[in-house]
């Protein structure tokens, strides 16, 4: 078990170094910098924006000094002839520099004000996307073959056949003009994260669906089922005290590439129910060429889905006996 | 009276022969073709599917009004029943740069329905532009980005993955390794990163190497949708690699290459087309994702991720205008149900054995 992790920790640093090291020079190379404006500025306003954002070192210097953890500026370690106050900084000790564009703010800053916003929106449409996807799966898993599961397996693949800012329009439309229950757009109330909750979710609740249907089918063909209603088990135990836990392994599987995914959409739905998270953040810092808030965005949601995907693997495991994560 | 199988008279041979002659193999294809014409869901989707390429080929032969005529109104037109208004005269083709052959299909159009052109069954949008002829054009973009993003993902994917299961041992597991790694990055920031970067470069990419917007579109979501199809495909090669006819292949001293691309690839090629059914739904709406964004395709040219943007955008508690959101939200989703329903019917209809899983 312990090799496992290490191996995984091991491919995702190389991984996450060659990341940021590409993007890091890319960045440098492509032409344009955030500082370019319509009107040219002052040359010695120039000279001072890229001292203070470090633009005038060789672009080696400022890799080491982005990378860390040796703080390469003024107040960086005596035996580089810094001041000693500031000995250690750089994305490997979790500092990912000031933003280009807002000034006098650290992307830290902006992260740790964006994130919480971000993950509760993920996590309202994670459980909007379990409760719906489980019950609909179940449903149709034991009505097999009626009307109720064509009608609800058919609404399922719809569900995965719009994309989710067009879900996010009727819901609009439906709930906020038709009926007034909910605000239209912004943060503060949970009556704001309903909506957008249910429209990122919304998609993966139909897959969720999808799958739990599939694994129900399996496991109630199963021998051990039919042992249990032999021996004169009410209907409703056999299906809550064994069939869900085997029938619902799939979805277990599917949580990682739904949370990626969930993160992902959610840099469409902040936009749209205008969310000051993360996502929205990220959006713009790429239009606007705030290169490292961009970069820190990133980082930061690869280690996030690359750390969930290895918890579900690993919780996985807990769940069913029979898979052996040193074989894979 | 017992004859061993040596001991056969000219008539017996005769009629073996004619037997053999009268009997018809039937390939894996017909089979599969066969039981997926028994699937109405399938069979229908198929067709609708066909209809829709036909319809979206020859949309310039069509008497439908300019997508791209900009007739300022004061607010968006709502569809009128084509019983009601049928069609108009007073079309002019304009249209952004088409093609030699789109350029035909107009002039087709010209001779055989003049100036007249359908009503607007569909209503406009906020700009007066016909909504059923944009979403009929829009489709040409929709499917064209499916199509090219697909065929990368294709070539880079089915290579990657029978190379690495053909080759095997330290090899492959170092190559699905990396396949692993990939899968792990959440790829939209780098996509995203990656378009913004190109994007300075634009107009040098034009200008030198005729590649615009678009085709680095196509080539970085192609870059993206490959993992799957490696796995896949590898699996597919790593039980198929020990079988005879790839060692006698081998004996024969054909080159891995040939081994890869003439005896392996056809071979994994019903499972790559299941994968290739539920593939191009996840481009397209990838491409409406990154055309929300601002990333993707560009007026005047229209797909239908720009339609449901457009769509969206004029959400407004003054006056709900449903048609801009639901026809092409509609046209979208019927058309990707159908390639789910068809993917999900040539698996059953390719592999008996996964029939009814999911």
């Amino acid at each position: 078990m312990t090799r496992f992790l290490l191996r995984r920790l091991m491919w995702f640093a190389i991984t996450l170094w060659v990341v940021v090291t590409v993007s890091f020079f890319l960045m440098r190379a492509v032409r344009g910098g955030p500082f370019d404006n319509d009107r040219a500025l002052h040359e010695s306003i120039e000279r001072n924006i890229k001292a203070r954002y470090h633009l005038d070192w060789h672009p080696f210097k400022q890799y080491l000094h982005y990378i860390g953890p040796l703080n390469l500026d003024e107040q960086g370690p005596e035996f580089l002839g810094g001041d000693g106050t500031r000995p250690f900084g750089g994305v490997l000790t979790g500092d990912f520099g000031p933003s280009f564009k807002y000034r006098d703010f650290t992307v830290n800053d902006i992260i740790g004000q964006s994130l919480p916003i971000s993950v509760s929106l993920g996590v309202i449409a994670l459980l909007w996307a379990l409760a719906l996807g489980l019950t609909v799966g179940i449903a149709s898993a034991l009505w097999r073959g009626t009307r109720i599961d064509v009608g609800l397996r058919l609404v399922a693949t719809a569900g995965i056949a719009v994309p989710n800012f067009t879900i996010a329009g009727f819901l609009v439309i439906g709930f906020v003009f038709v009926l007034p229950l909910f605000p239209v757009a912004g943060y503060g109330t949970w009556r704001h994260l309903v909506l957008p909750g249910f429209a990122l979710g919304g998609p993966f609740a139909a897959y969720i669906a999808r799958l739990t249907r599939t694994g129900m089918l399996e496991v109630l063909s199963q021998d051990y089922i039919r042992t249990a209603h032999a021996k004169g088990l009410p209907p409703r135990t056999v299906l809550l005290r064994h069939a869900i836990k085997g029938g619902v392994l799939p979805v277990v599987s599917y949580l990682g590439p739904a949370t990626a995914g969930i993160l992902t959409g959610s840099l469409v739905i902040e936009r749209i129910f205008a969310i000051p998270g993360t996502g929205s953040h990220f959006v713009n810092s790429a239009l606007n060429r705030d290169y490292t808030l961009a970069m820190g965005v990133t980082i930061l949601y690869t280690v996030l889905v690359y750390s969930l995907n290895t918890a579900v693997d690993f919780a996985y495991t807990l769940l069913d006996p029979r898979i052996d994560l040193e074989e894979s | 009276m017992e004859r061993s199988g040596w001991d056969l008279g000219r008539d017996d041979v005769e009629h073996l022969l004619h037997e053999a002659a009268a009997m018809r193999g039937e390939s894996l294809w017909q089979d599969a073709l066969r039981r997926l014409r028994r699937n109405r869901a399938a069979w229908s989707s198929l067709l609708f599917l066909a209809l829709v390429a036909a319809v979206s080929l020859f949309a310039p032969a069509l008497p439908l009004p300019s997508p791209v005529t900009l007739d300022l109104q004061l607010e968006p037109q709502p569809p009128v029943a084509p019983w009601s208004v049928w069609g108009s005269h007073g079309f002019e083709p304009d249209y952004w740069d088409l093609t030699a052959v789109d350029g035909l299909l107009v002039k087709a159009r010209l001779a055989v329905f003049g100036d007249w052109q359908t009503g607007h069954w569909l209503g406009t949008d906020g700009k007066g532009r016909d909504i059923l002829s944009r979403i009929v054009w829009g489709s040409r973009t929709s499917i064209l980005v499916a199509l090219a993003a697909t065929l990368c993902s294709l070539l880079i994917g089915v290579t990657y993955g029978a190379l690495s299961g053909l080759l095997g041992g330290r090899v492959d597991n170092l190559m699905m390794r990396v396949v692993d790694v990939l899968y792990s990055i959440p790829f939209i920031f780098l996509v995203i990163f990656l378009i913004t970067l190109v994007n300075e470069y634009r107009t040098e990419l034009e200008d030198r190497f005729g590649i615009d917007r678009e085709v680095v579109f196509f080539i970085v979501i192609g870059a993206v949708y490959w993992l799957t199809m490696a796995r896949v495909v590898r699996g597919q090669v790593l039980s198929l690699r020990n079988t005879e006819f790839v060692d006698a292949a081998r004996v024969i001293g054909a080159s891995t290459a040939r081994i890869l691309f003439v005896h392996l690839v056809p071979n994994v090629l019903s499972i790559v087309i299941v994968y290739l059914t539920l593939t191009i739904p996840a481009v397209m709406l990838f491409e409406a994702f990154l055309t929300f964004l601002g990333l993707g395709i560009e007026p005047p040219k229209v797909s239908w991720g720009l339609l449901a943007v457009d769509g969206s955008e004029m959400v407004n508690p003054v006056r709900i205008y449903w048609w801009l959101v639901v026809f092409p939200a509609a046209a979208m989703a019927s058309t990707l149900l159908a390639l789910n329903v068809l993917g999900d019917g040539l698996r059953d209809a390719l592999d008996p054995k996964l029939r009814g899983k999911d």
